[in-house]
C-alpha cells in the first residue's frame, strides 16, 4: 500500500470542472478521494502543494520516442523522461517508427521497453496499411487487440481514394479512431514550406494550403459514408479548421488537434532559412494562425499536442532543403499552452482541458481526469515560476526547436505517474 | 537565426559576404557597380591582372553544373591574381556522402579565403556563411530558387552603362519567375536602385504566390507588358518545363511569351534586351531579336567579370580590412 496527501493545492480537473483549491489523497496509484479525507488514510508521503496546480497528468496525442528505429534521435527512456520533466503521462505514438507498427509484434517490443524504461506510459497507434504503403490493409483486429488505440497511416496520406475508402470502412468494423494526417501529396508536390510571400521571396518550393483542405474535404466525405469516428492531426490553415467547424455543426464524429508551435509560429519565423523552422505541416500565415488560435479556443480543436520530433544535430544542419522536418516539441507543450492563457486566447481550464480530457475524448479512455477511482497520473504546476527555455535545460535528445531564449510562465514541480513520482524539480 | 542581410554587411556596413541582393542599400549596390565599373578598364588592357590578391585562395564550390557563372568567376578571381582552386562537386566527395558542413570544414583546413558556391537548394549560401571560419567570405553563385546576385547586378550594370540611371526606367522581365533565382535577384535589386516600374510577365503557371509582394506588376500577356518599357529582361525556360502541368508545348510558350522583332516594337525606341543565358533560341527570343541591335547579351558576359572582380575584391577587402584592425 501506498498512501500520498498532495495537500493544499488548487486542483484543476476540467473533465469534472472542478477548480478548488482543497487537498488530494492518492491510495496505490489511484485517485482515491479529493477534498475529504478518506477514513483510515495514513499518508506515507506528503506533497505540498500549496500556491500550485494540480492537474491530470498530460497526455500528448502526438509524440515519435524514435523507438524502434532510429535511436540516435531518442529513445523511450529519453522521450519518457523529457515527458515527466513537463508534466505529460502518456505519450501516443504514431505509427511511422522502424520498423512500423504495424504488427503486434512491434506493439510488444514498445510495451516491453516502456516497462523497462518508461517514465511515461506509451500509447502506440497502429499503421492503417502495411508499412504504411498506402496499398495493402495491415491486420487492424489484431493490432487493436494488441493495444492500439487508434489507426494511421502517420505522415503518409493514401494517395488511392478507393483504397483510403476501404481502409477507413475496414477499420469502422472494428470500430477505431483512424488518425489522420490530411494532405494531398500531389498538391504539396517538392514543398518545404507554406507557399506564399515567404516562400516566394526566399525561392523555397511551397505548399499551398490547398493541400491540406482538398484532403481533409476528401476524408471528410469518406468518413460520412464510411461511419468512421476520425481524428485530424496537426490542422495547420484556417481554412481546414473551417470545414472542421462546419463537419461537426453537421453531427459528424470528427476531432482535431494542432501542434503547439502552430499556434506560436508562422511563415515569417522561416526567413533567413531557420531549418528549426522547417516543419510539416508548414507554418503558414498569421491569418491561419489566428484562425487556429480560434478554433483551439472555441473547442472545434480540442487537442493541444507537441507533435514532437526530435533530431540530431546534424539533420538541421544543412540547406533547409536537405533537413529534416520536425521540432522536439515535448518540453514547450505545456509551457506554449499556458502562454495562451497569459495572452487571453483560452481561460486556464480551457488550456488544461487541451491537454487531458480532450485527447483522453479522442482515446475514449477513462484518463486526463482526477476522478477518484482513475489511475493516478498527476502532474503540479508551479504558475509563478518565470524561466527562459535554453539548451541546457531539454532532456530529451532533441534540442531541435526554435523556442530556445523563450521566457516562459509556469514549471512542473512534480508529475506522478500510476501514483509514483517520476519527476520531481531539482531532484530527478 | 540571422537574417541575409545582418550576416551579408559587417558592423562597419562593408560587404562581408555576397548572397543575395535583397536588403542591402543603394549606397552599397552602387558602390559594387562603381567598383566593376572601375575594373571595366583592367578588363581593356593587354595585361589583365591586377595584384590585388596576390596569395589568397579561392575555392569555386559548384554543387551544380555551370560552365559560364565558374568560368567568369574563375577569371575575375584569376585578373585579381588570387589562386583559383575549382570544385565540381558531382565528381567528389558529396556523392561519397560527405555533408556540404564537412566539406566546407575540410577546404577551410586547407586556408582557402573565399568560398563561390552554387547549390540547388535556396539558403545554402547562406547557409555557408552562417558556419564559415571569420575569416572567410562567401558569395552566392546561384542557391536553388533564391537568388544568383553577381547575375542581377551584372544586369544592373549593363543597364547603368546603357540608361545612365535608374530612376524613371520601366523594366520588364519575361519568363518563368517562379522558378528564377535570377529574376528574384534582380526584381529586389531594380527596386533598390530606384527603378520606377518593375514589370513581370508569365503565365499563372510561371509565377510564384503573392509575387506582387516583391514589388512587382503582374501581366499575363506580353504585349501589355512591353509597352513602352526601357529594359527588357528575358529569362531562361527549362526544357522539361515546356510540357506536363507546366506548360503545354514550347511552341505555344512561344507565341505567347516569345519575344519577336514585332512585339519588341511595342517597347521604346531605345529599349535595350537582356538575357542572362543560355538562350534557348525561337522559344524565349527570336535570333533576329537576340543578335539584333537592341541585343546587349554578349556585353553582359562581359560585365559580368568586372562585377565579378569587384564583389569578390570588396567582400575579401573587408577581410583584409579586418585582419589589418585586429
Amino acid at each position: 500500500m501506498s498512501r500520498i496527501r498532495i495537500s493544499n493545492g488548487r486542483i484543476i480537473d476540467p473533465a469534472s470542472r472542478l477548480d478548488q483549491v482543497t487537498d488530494l489523497y492518492v491510495v496505490d496509484g489511484r485517485i482515491a478521494a479529493i477534498g475529504e479525507k478518506p477514513a483510515d488514510f495514513r499518508p506515507d508521503s506528503e506533497i505540498d502543494a500549496t500556491g500550485q496546480l494540480v492537474c491530470p497528468g498530460l497526455i500528448d496525442l502526438c509524440a515519435r520516442t524514435r523507438e524502434p528505429g532510429e535511436e540516435p534521435k531518442g529513445t523511450i527512456a529519453s522521450e519518457t523522461a523529457a515527458a515527466a520533466s513537463t508534466g505529460i503521462t502518456t505519450l501516443v505514438c504514431p505509427p511511422d517508427t522502424d520498423p512500423v507498427i504495424d504488427t503486434p509484434a512491434v506493439i510488444e517490443l514498445i510495451r516491453q521497453r516502456n516497462e523497462l524504461a518508461g517514465k511515461a506510459r506509451i500509447l502506440p497507434i497502429g499503421a492503417l496499411t502495411q508499412d504504411l504503403n498506402g496499398e495493402a490493409l495491415s491486420e487492424m483486429a489484431a493490432l487493436k487487440a494488441a493495444g492500439a488505440v487508434g489507426i494511421s497511416n502517420a505522415d503518409r496520406p493514401l494517395t488511392n481514394t478507393l483504397a483510403m475508402m476501404r481502409a477507413l470502412e475496414y477499420a469502422a468494423t472494428f470500430d477505431m479512431t483512424v488518425f489522420l494526417r490530411p494532405e494531398d501529396p500531389a498538391l504539396r508536390d517538392d514543398g518545404l514550406v507554406h507557399e506564399g510571400a515567404v516562400s516566394t521571396r526566399l525561392g523555397l518550393p511551397g505548399i499551398p494550403d490547398a493541400a491540406e483542405t482538398v484532403a481533409v474535404a476528401r476524408d471528410l466525405a469518406l468518413i460520412e459514408r464510411s461511419g468512421i469516428r476520425a481524428h485530424f492531426c496537426r490542422l495547420s490553415s484556417a481554412r481546414s479548421v473551417r470545414l472542421i467547424a462546419r463537419a461537426q455543426h453537421d453531427g459528424l464524429p470528427v476531432t482535431a488537434d494542432v501542434a503547439a508551435h502552430q499556434l506560436f509560429l508562422t511563415e515569417m519565423d522561416v526567413m533567413g532559412f531557420n531549418s528549426n523552422c522547417h516543419v510539416y505541416p508548414p507554418l503558414r500565415t498569421q491569418r491561419d494562425r489566428d484562425a487556429l488560435r480560434e478554433a483551439v479556443a472555441e473547442g472545434v480543436v480540442s487537442v493541444i499536442c507537441s507533435d514532437h520530433q526530435p533530431h540530431e544535430p546534424d539533420a538541421k544542419l544543412a540547406p533547409l532543403g536537405e533537413t529534416e522536418a520536425g521540432i522536439a516539441g515535448l518540453e514547450t507543450l505545456l509551457p506554449l499552452t499556458l502562454r495562451l492563457v497569459d495572452e487571453g486566447v483560452i481561460d486556464l481550464m480551457a488550456a488544461i482541458a487541451r491537454l487531458t480530457a480532450g485527447p483522453a475524448g479522442v482515446l475514449r479512455r477513462a484518463a486526463g481526469t482526477l476522478t477518484p477511482g482513475n489511475t493516478a497520473d498527476i502532474c503540479l504546476i508551479d504558475p509563478e515560476v518565470f524561466w527562459t527555455l535554453t539548451p541546457e535545460r531539454l532532456r530529451g535528445r532533441g534540442h531541435n526547436t526554435p523556442f530556445i531564449g523563450w521566457e516562459f510562465r509556469g514549471q512542473v514541480t512534480h508529475t506522478l505517474l500510476n501514483g509514483r513520482i517520476v519527476y520531481q524539480r531539482n531532484s530527478s | 537565426m540571422i537574417g541575409p542581410h545582418e550576416v551579408q554587411v559587417d558592423a562597419q556596413g562593408r560587404l562581408r559576404h555576397f548572397l543575395t541582393t535583397e536588403g542591402l542599400s543603394r549606397a552599397l549596390l552602387t558602390e559594387i557597380l562603381d567598383t566593376a565599373d572601375s575594373f571595366m578598364s583592367v578588363v581593356d588592357q593587354s595585361v589583365k591582372k591586377v595584384p590585388l590578391l596576390r596569395g589568397r585562395t579561392i575555392v569555386n564550390l559548384f554543387y551544380e553544373p555551370s560552365t559560364r557563372t565558374r568560368t567568369t568567376f574563375e577569371l575575375a578571381a584569376k585578373r585579381l591574381s588570387a589562386d583559383v582552386l575549382n570544385i565540381a562537386v558531382s565528381t567528389s566527395s558529396a556523392t561519397k556522402g560527405e555533408t556540404l558542413l564537412d566539406t566546407v570544414r575540410n577546404l577551410e583546413a586547407m586556408h582557402s579565403d573565399m568560398f563561390i558556391v552554387r547549390h540547388n537548394q535556396s539558403g545554402a549560401a547562406h547557409f555557408i556563411a552562417q558556419h564559415a571560419a571569420p575569416h572567410v567570405a562567401v558569395i552566392n553563385a546561384g542557391d536553388g530558387r533564391h537568388a544568383h546576385p553577381t547575375q542581377a547586378m551584372l544586369d544592373m550594370l549593363t543597364i547603368r552603362r546603357h540608361k545612365g540611371s535608374f530612376q524613371e526606367l520601366s523594366v520588364v522581365i519575361v519568363g518563368d519567375i517562379l522558378h528564377s533565382r535570377v529574376a528574384r535577384s534582380q526584381i529586389h535589386a531594380l527596386n533598390t536602385l530606384g527603378v520606377g516600374e518593375v514589370r513581370v510577365v508569365a503565365p499563372k503557371t510561371l509565377l510564384p504566390a503573392e509575387v506582387e509582394s516583391l514589388g512587382v506588376k503582374v501581366y499575363h500577356d506580353l504585349d501589355a507588358g512591353l509597352d513602352n518599357v526601357d529594359v527588357v529582361m528575358m529569362l531562361r525556360l527549362q526544357r522539361e518545363r515546356m510540357r506536363g502541368t507546366l506548360l503545354p508545348s514550347a511552341h505555344e510558350y512561344f507565341q505567347l511569351f516569345g519575344l519577336s522583332a514585332r512585339r519588341l516594337e511595342r517597347t521604346k525606341p531605345d529599349a535595350i534586351v537582356m538575357h542572362p543565358g543560355p538562350i534557348n533560341r525561337g522559344i524565349e527570343i527570336e535570333s533576329e531579336v537576340a543578335d539584333g541591335p537592341r541585343s546587349v547579351i554578349l556585353q553582359q558576359v562581359t560585365h559580368g567579370i568586372a562585377v565579378r572582380m569587384a564583389v569578390i575584391s570588396m567582400t575579401m577587402g573587408s577581410r583584409v580590412a579586418e585582419g589589418a584592425d585586429a
